[in-house]
């Protein structure tokens, strides 16, 4: 905990709204019953603190995105609770924006219309959420695009309009599911150093679900590793570079490490579940 | 083998020889380019169109006129000068237009409220377990049965003939409404439901930001299809109860023995059914279009 009030000061000023606190209590999470029943995520717990950047690291099939939809709301948990500031997590909300791997979208409303929707669902008039739309748009740089149909866009272009849509409803939580996982390389980049851009000027909460390791220690203040399902958090590491980052922090000994970290982490827990599955 | 051939057919034309289709190793056969029968575009196809025509008149011209009896007889059948003479008569009598227009009043009627029940019986359906299987017994039971099977129980039932006839027209409509929507519905992918939710949208937003837009291709198929059998259970509904409408015209017609006017009366409703089924498709491409701007 120390450790972030220290990055915070050693990093630019950042703004947080001191909203966006998850408590994840003992969660376990089953899906289906008797025989048939899957453990997709162990008694699980942890705190997670407003403003605070978390990535979930994992393999495919861990259970990373099961949790991730309990804090959601998609998903009610087998046993414990989630919560956001105090309150338990009964279903999806706005106070939870979501962004999804990909074509989350409604194809059938213009990006504009994508943006305003949420703005409009808490009640508000269509020039005010037209507003907001075209801030938010703007954020992303895609202003020019408000017009256009979803599927008229390209995939990292896509993305931002999620992004925006999500950020549309001032949630104090965004919760990410591998959204740059479809992108290509270059696209991914460039899309991961201006989420970092987007979240220090808004201070939300980011829970981002990832099974890629440098993505998770880029972007991150901490990275939480879980272990092929079922699921359970057998890492809560801290990831000290300073903020801003950029990409060629990638040479940093702090993030060699961080990164050999995980690695070693992950490799590790494949050989046990390897072993396991022999034995 | 078989079903490889079969699927490639078209396209391949002569069939290639079974046994070389084993071997990977040979390149495929370049598709063999058709050559063109048509002058490119529009004009080279109306005037293909206005051909076939003109050729199908011809035939039912020198059939009628002379008498042609083979098997199917062609002897009672009106020359299309005769329909031609009885268009322009009737076309000049109000009573025709009385017949028109009472059709065409049920046809609306009727598609209306199978519009307003099945695109929400549909919507249901597709998202609620408990409705969908309380629905679909009575779906499974009563779809099959066909508008003119109806129409003695719908004399019973209903205190008028109008009334008959619409629920008979109603029922040919809302089938295939409901089923189009219950399809198009389930469809809807869940990441957009759970989307819409995390932004705020309570159930009824869903079913009408989400769910239903979703649904609307499917849904427009659904009304086109059902404005055709909406006309065709019209017509059995018409033929025999009632006493207006293009049905009793082209029914009464037989009766009094006014042969041109049986052609003129079915005439009048392939041309009512074609239009309507084009305005239904109209009514729905706007709503459609950023399909369109999809591909």
């Amino acid at each position: 905990m120390l450790d972030i009030l220290k990055y915070q000061r050693a990093g630019q000023p950042r703004a947080s709204t001191g909203k966006g606190a998850i408590e994840i209590d003992q969660v376990a999470i089953t899906f289906g019953q008797g025989a048939e029943a899957h453990r997709a995520v162990e008694a699980t717990s942890l705190k997670i603190l407003p403003g605070e950047f978390v990535c979930i690291l994992g393999p495919s099939g861990c259970g990373k995105s099961t949790l991730l939809n309990a804090i959601a709301g998609y998903v009610a948990p087998s046993a414990g609770e989630v919560r956001v500031d105090g309150a338990k997590v009964e279903k999806p909300g706005p106070d939870r924006g979501m962004v999804f791997q990909q074509y989350s979208l409604l194809p059938w409303k213009t990006v504009y219309e994508n943006v305003a929707f949420g703005p409009r669902m808490a009640g508000k008039s269509r020039t005010e959420a037209g507003s907001i739309a075209n801030t938010f748009l703007g954020m992303v740089g895609l202003r020019k695009f408000g017009s256009r149909y979803p599927a008229e866009l390209s995939g990292g272009m896509q993305q931002r309009v999620g992004i925006a849509r999500a950020l549309a409803n001032y949630p104090s939580v965004l919760l990410m599911d591998e959204p740059f996982g479809a992108l290509d390389a270059q696209t991914r980049l460039m899309m991961q150093e201006s989420l970092l851009e987007i979240w220090q000027k808004f201070g939300t909460t980011v829970v981002f679900v990832t099974h890629d390791v440098d993505e998770a220690v880029f972007l991150a203040d901490r990275v939480l590793i879980m272990s092929a399902a079922p699921g359970r958090v057998i890492e809560d590491l801290k990831i000290g570079l300073p903020r801003p980052r950029s990409t060629d922090m990638a040479a940093q000994p702090d993030y060699i490490r961080a990164r050999q970290h995980c690695l070693e982490v992950i490799r590790a827990e494949s050989r046990r579940a390897f072993a396991e599955q022999n034995a | 083998m078989q079903a490889n051939t079969v699927l490639s057919g078209p396209a391949a034309a002569p069939d290639p020889d079974p046994a070389e289709m084993h071997d990977a190793g040979p390149p495929p056969a370049p598709v063999p380019r058709r050559r063109r029968i048509l002058p490119k575009g529009w004009a080279g196809q109306a005037g293909l169109m206005a051909l076939s025509l003109l050729a199908g008149l011809a035939i039912w011209q020198m059939g009628s006129s002379q008498g042609w009896n083979l098997y199917v007889n062609f002897a009672n059948i009106p020359s299309p000068g005769q329909v031609g003479t009885s268009m322009l008569h009737n076309l000049g009598a109000s009573e025709f237009y009385v017949h028109l227009g009472v059709s065409i009043q049920r046809v609306l009627v009727s598609f209306a409220l199978a519009v307003i029940v099945g695109v929400p019986v549909g919507l249901l359906m597709a998202r609620s377990r408990v409705f969908r299987a309380m629905a679909m017994p009575y779906i499974e039971i009563l779809r099959p049965i066909p508008a003119v099977a109806w129409i003695p129980l719908a004399i019973l039932m209903w205190p008028t003939e109008e009334s008959s006839i619409v629920f008979i027209t109603f029922l040919g409509a809302v089938f295939p409404i409901v089923l189009n929507t219950l399809h198009g519905a389930r469809q809807t992918p869940e990441v957009l439901v759970r989307a819409a939710l995390s932004l705020g949208a309570s159930r009824l937003d869903v079913f009408r930001h989400v769910i239903l837009p979703a649904a609307l291709p499917s849904v427009s198929a659904g009304l086109a299809v059902g404005m055709g059998v909406a006309w065709f259970s019209l017509l059995a509904g018409e033929i025999i109860s009632g006493q207006y409408g293009i049905g009793y015209f082209t029914w009464d017609a037989y009766s009094m023995v006014r042969t041109p006017d049986i052609v003129l009366g079915m005439l009048a409703i392939g041309l009512l059914g074609t239009a309507s089924t084009a305005a239904v498709n109209a009514l729905t491409a706007p709503l459609l279009k950023w399909q369109k701007r999809t591909r």
